[in-house]
């Protein structure tokens, strides 16, 4: 890290003054995985306490979805690929 | 009662009880037919996985090294880096399934996020199913799992459980619509094994839970 010298107009705009907006991971809904093992997956791969991870499975089981994650698009795309390799049905998109 | 190392295939109530927990992993019997029928499914998903994979084409793929082949081309650092060329959704409705779209409205994300994680995906899954293939003794018997082994055949049984389900259409209503299948219709084979999967699967999330 380095200080700019203080005679040194700093532009007013910095394009990583805002942070980027959040993207979610959301997983979906489907037929063949079995809940037990959702939630299990959820444990796994987030580190939730299985109340948080159940109740994750229990919404994508009746609403259809739930967003399991939030953050930078590049993290997003992380838990998108891992849960791809646990076979849960997850896609990537921004929260606006 | 059975040793637990023999060779024997057990009671049939012991081959009915799925996994059960050990000290880090989990502990299973098969009989030869279980055996032959996994093994047959597990095999399938890996095959399918491998075909059309430029990360796997032609004989002594990924073994291919610098030293031998001399600086590599373009195709081979693709493949030593994981990009895929192919970066559309899968034609085979099961391939789709187990490699998905990233993106739902996005095509060109999805694209761009196939392109750079297919090959991974692929091959964790393959290293899945032969986990499966090299645990499981091909005439049955006592199969043991580490931890990390019972985490690769967890997702190796739930993508046979995916392939299955794709290829019996299963959905949210399936259990009802399984007695309208005839039993000459060539899915009603596999709808028990399907079940015996999901039993199986049941039993080995509970062993690691």
């Amino acid at each position: 890290m380095s200080v700019a010298p203080a005679e040194v107009e700093r532009p007013e705009t910095g394009e990583k003054a805002v942070p980027d907006l959040p993207w979610v991971t959301i997983v979906w809904n489907d037929p063949v995985n079995l809940m037990s093992y959702v939630t299990y997956v959820f444990q796994t791969v987030f580190g939730y306490a299985k109340p948080k991870a159940e109740k994750l499975m229990l919404d994508v089981h009746h609403k259809g979805k739930a967003v399991v994650s939030a953050g930078a698009r590049e993290a997003m795309e992380r838990d998108a690929e891992t849960l791809h390799g646990y076979g849960l049905w997850a896609t990537i998109s921004h929260d606006s | 009662m059975t040793d637990e190392d023999g060779s024997d295939q057990g009671s049939l109530e012991e081959l009915m009880a799925g996994f059960r927990a050990t000290s880090g992993g989990a502990t299973a019997r098969f009989g030869a037919a279980q055996a032959t029928i996994l093994r047959d499914l597990v095999g399938q998903i890996a095959e399918l996985i491998s075909e059309d994979w430029p990360g796997a084409a032609g004989p002594g793929a990924g073994e291919r090294g610098w030293p031998d082949n001399g600086p590599a081309g373009p195709d081979d650092l693709a493949a030593m880096i994981g990009l895929t060329d192919n970066a559309k959704l899968p034609d085979d409705p099961v391939l789709a399934r187990l490699l998905p779209d990233a993106y739902r409205d996005d095509p060109e994300a999805s694209e761009e996020f196939r392109r750079y994680t297919e090959q991974g995906l692929r091959s964790g899954k393959v290293a899945a199913a032969q986990t499966v293939l090299a645990t499981l003794p091909a005439g049955g018997g006592r199969v043991r799992l580490s931890g990390p082994e019972a985490q690769a055949w967890l997702r190796a049984l739930n993508d046979v459980r995916l392939a299955l389900g794709v290829r019996l259409e299963v959905t949210d209503d399936f259990d009802n619509r399984v007695e309208e299948i005839a039993p000459d219709d060539p899915r009603a084979a596999y709808i028990d094994v399907y079940h015996w999967l999901a039993f199986l699967q049941e039993t080995l999330v509970r062993a690691l839970s």
